[in-house]
């Protein structure tokens, strides 16, 4: 009943879609801010072995294909997440040696993907994972335009193709369980929880260790900041990670042209037919004279 | 030999039956069948057919080059960015003759909003062969997960609404066809409304368009990526729009030339003259916005790249000279140079519109994306189905041909 209440006024509310547009975006982000703190994951390059535990976990936590054994880290060659995995681990040769890097979903914590998901297939939890739904979506491959790291993959040959994303296990982490690949970790590569406590961890370890680690902490304010934070122990453009991404949230983009919508749905009306009048009155006046 | 249905009472039996005539006589074909278009369009018409079937058995994948990098190619990229800016002459020429009063330009109402219409129904159709699961097309719209901090989203809703919006503007020489004066009495009566939704819907979804790369910001390159966007792409689909009214009208009126009388053959001189005119204001409004972008955007150092030429190639010989070209003309009353103004400008927007969708886009990516010969000839299919159906309604309705004289007011 009251779901229906509150879908009917949502249907209300789309006679002015726009209108709606701009006040909900701001509702959201403001909620999304101040309600809970995200969960997150911190992945510490500088411990990882690069022995692809996690792509194993993830492909039997997520029912995809076993990896292919054929197809391990290289230096040189770069490994990307595809409809059949969604998560994988590279190689670097960097001015401290050979550096794994683990890639996947950051969990932004204002998505692009999200944002541009007109069915909300794309949606980030109050948890923290963004997550992907498959009823709900339609396969027009917006989110894999916006996305900044390109994360979110189709699968371009089968005639119901779903998106591919890492979801943080999100079931699991509803269940207070760890991520999969967080679990199955066996060089403590990976720690899971709140985003506050993981940044703090992060920022301890590099305090603790400062040759060791690079003095940044990837995620914390890149795109707005992430629900994947990355430690590592040279600058981060040398171990492949997109360093041009801004630090505002992507979503920020739209925003002015989103919110100057309502007001044109308000404006040109009236602006049109004020004109309308008016023209018509003048050629009303001309032919007049004219008889 | 209009349907009289409306004025004589007839009883029920004979009434279905003279529907039924009505049918039969006008869904056949008028006109020789064996015409040069004929014989292109029919073959591409069925291959593209094929190959859409396939698409939806195996997947995107079997007929595309799409790749995990390049989302969106031709299907969108040209059909659905490029055409619907082609169709923007609707609204702007709704604006003219409903709006500010131009009573020249009624002539060409109908014709537009019809090909405004059918671009619609086409080229924002050819979405749904692009998405994966477009049977989940019914979620954004009815209610169950609007995703409404999405500009695809605003995009999609006001497809659907500006062709409501066009159709109701079109239906009175449906009515006129069909005969029934009543329903066009009442049908004429929403034009004026229809006409403000339409050019406020336009307006918005043509910068949504552009809005819809906003967030694609480092994948765009820098000379076509800015937050101007959305501006550019609404003042470019004004005369990209008008370009395809010239266009489009003067082969029109060669085709149908016997549907046009003599006086409307003349004022369409005059208002073909007065749409230079307006192409050459908004041309050079658009220029001035383009170089603003480029020095907000401190892109002096791309000039002399591969890129940079190609930029400076669409701006000057796209957009500049076809800008003079209408100037010129419109000076001179040169009709032909019109209507090669009008074609460079077609070719400018196709560049302007695939340099920010497809070739800018990833545009230092390892792989590029270009597309199959099966997506070009999906893309062929669409727009020859649809110059069929237009055909086909010129040939039945009263869009070029004066409308019926019970229906002058
Ligand atoms: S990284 Fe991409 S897919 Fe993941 S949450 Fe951020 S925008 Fe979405
Ligand atoms: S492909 Fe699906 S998840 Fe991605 S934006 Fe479209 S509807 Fe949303």
């Amino acid at each position: 009943m009251n779901l229906n209440r509150r879908n009917f006024l949502k249907a209300l509310g789309l006679t002015g879609v726009a209108v709606g547009a701009g006040k909900t975006l701001n509702a959201t982000s403001v909620k999304k801010d101040s309600d809970k703190e995200f969960y997150a994951i911190l992945y510490d390059s500088t411990r990882c072995a690069g022995c692809q535990g996690c792509e194993w976990e993830c492909a039997l936590q997520h029912g995809l294909p076993d990896p292919d054994l054929e197809d391990i880290p290289e230096v040189g060659k770069i490994r990307k997440t595809d409809e059949n995995r969604r998560t994988v681990i590279n190689v670097y040769s960097t001015s401290k040696g050979d550096v794994y890097v683990k890639n996947s979903c950051k969990h932004c914590n204002q998505p692009a993907c999200a944002a541009a998901c007109l069915t909300q297939a794309m949606h980030k939890t109050e948890e923290g994972p963004v997550i992907w739904r498959d009823r709900k979506c339609m396969g027009c491959r917006y989110c894999m335009v916006s996305c900044p790291y390109d994360i979110p993959k189709f699968d371009y040959h089968s005639s119901n193709p779903d998106i591919q994303k890492c979801d943080m296990c999100w079931d699991r982490v509803k269940e207070g369980k760890l991520p999969a690949c967080v679990e199955g970790c066996p060089a403590g590569a990976l720690s899971f929880g709140l985003r506050r406590d993981m940044i703090a961890e992060a920022r301890k370890r590099i305090n603790d260790n400062p040759e060791l680690y690079h003095d940044h902490i990837y995620g914390e304010h890149e795109a707005g900041g992430t629900s994947v934070l990355y430690l590592s122990p040279v600058p981060f453009e040398e171990i492949g990670f997109n360093t041009s991404v801004m630090n505002k949230p992507y979503p920020e983009l739209t925003k002015g042209f989103l919110y100057s919508v309502p007001s044109i749905f308000v404006l040109w009306p009236a602006m049109l037919l004020g004109i309308q009048k008016a023209t018509s009155r003048k050629n009303n006046q001309t032919e007049d004279e004219n008889e | 030999m209009k349907m009289s249905s409306s004025d004589i009472v007839l009883s029920k039996e004979n009434d279905r039956k003279s529907i039924r005539s009505f049918l039969v006589r006008e869904l056949k074909p008028k006109g020789k069948l064996f015409t040069p278009f004929n014989l292109i369009s029919v073959p591409v018409i069925i291959m593209g057919i094929i190959i859409i079937v396939i698409r939806f058995a195996k997947g995107l994948g079997a007929v595309t080059n799409l790749t995990q990098e390049t989302p969106w190619g031709l299907w969108i990229g040209f059909d659905v960015v490029t055409g619907v800016a082609f169709a923007g002459g609707a609204y702007v020429i709704t604006f003219m003759v409903y709006i500010l009063n131009l009573r020249q330009y009624h002539t060409i109402v109908r014709v537009t909003v019809l090909n405004g219409f059918l671009a619609y129904v086409f080229y924002a159709g050819a979405l749904l062969l692009d998405l994966g699961k477009p049977w989940n097309v019914i979620n954004p719209i009815i209610g169950n997960s609007f995703g409404v901090s999405s500009v695809l989203f605003l995009v999609a809703w006001h497809f659907l609404l500006y062709m409501i919006a066009e159709l109701i503007e079109f239906s009175p020489a449906i009515a006129e066809w069909l005969g029934a004066k009543r329903a066009r009495k009442i049908l004429s009566g929403m034009t004026l409304g229809a006409v403000i939704l339409g050019i406020t819907l336009s307006t918005l979804h043509q910068s949504g368009l552009g809005a819809l790369y906003l967030m694609a910001k480092e994948k765009i390159h820098p000379l076509w990526y800015s937050e101007f966007i959305p501006i550019l792409f609404f003042v470019s689909s004004i005369f990209a729009g008008l370009s395809m009214v010239i266009f489009e009208g003067s082969i029109s009126y060669k085709v149908f030339s016997d549907q046009i009388s003599a006086k409307d053959h003349k004022s369409h001189h005059n208002i073909i003259h007065g749409l230079a005119k307006v192409c050459t204001i908004t041309m050079f409004v658009y220029l001035f916005l383009q170089i603003l972008a480029f020095v907000h955007g401190k892109n002096y150092e791309y000039l002399g790249t591969r890129m940079g030429n190609w930029y400076l190639a669409e701006m000057l010989g796209f957009v500049l000279l076809p800008m003079i070209l209408f100037f010129y003309s419109y000076r001179k009353r040169n009709l032909l140079i019109i209507k090669v103004a009008a074609i460079v400008t077609m070719l400018g927007i196709i560049i302007n519109r695939l340099n920010v969708t497809i070739i800018g886009y990833n545009w230092d990516a390892a792989v590029q994306y270009y597309p199959t010969w099966k997506e070009i000839v999906v893309t062929l299919t669409i727009i020859f189905i649809e110059i069929w159906i237009f055909r086909w309604i010129i040939n039945r309705m009263p869009v070029l041909r004066e409308a019926p004289s019970w229906a002058k007011y």
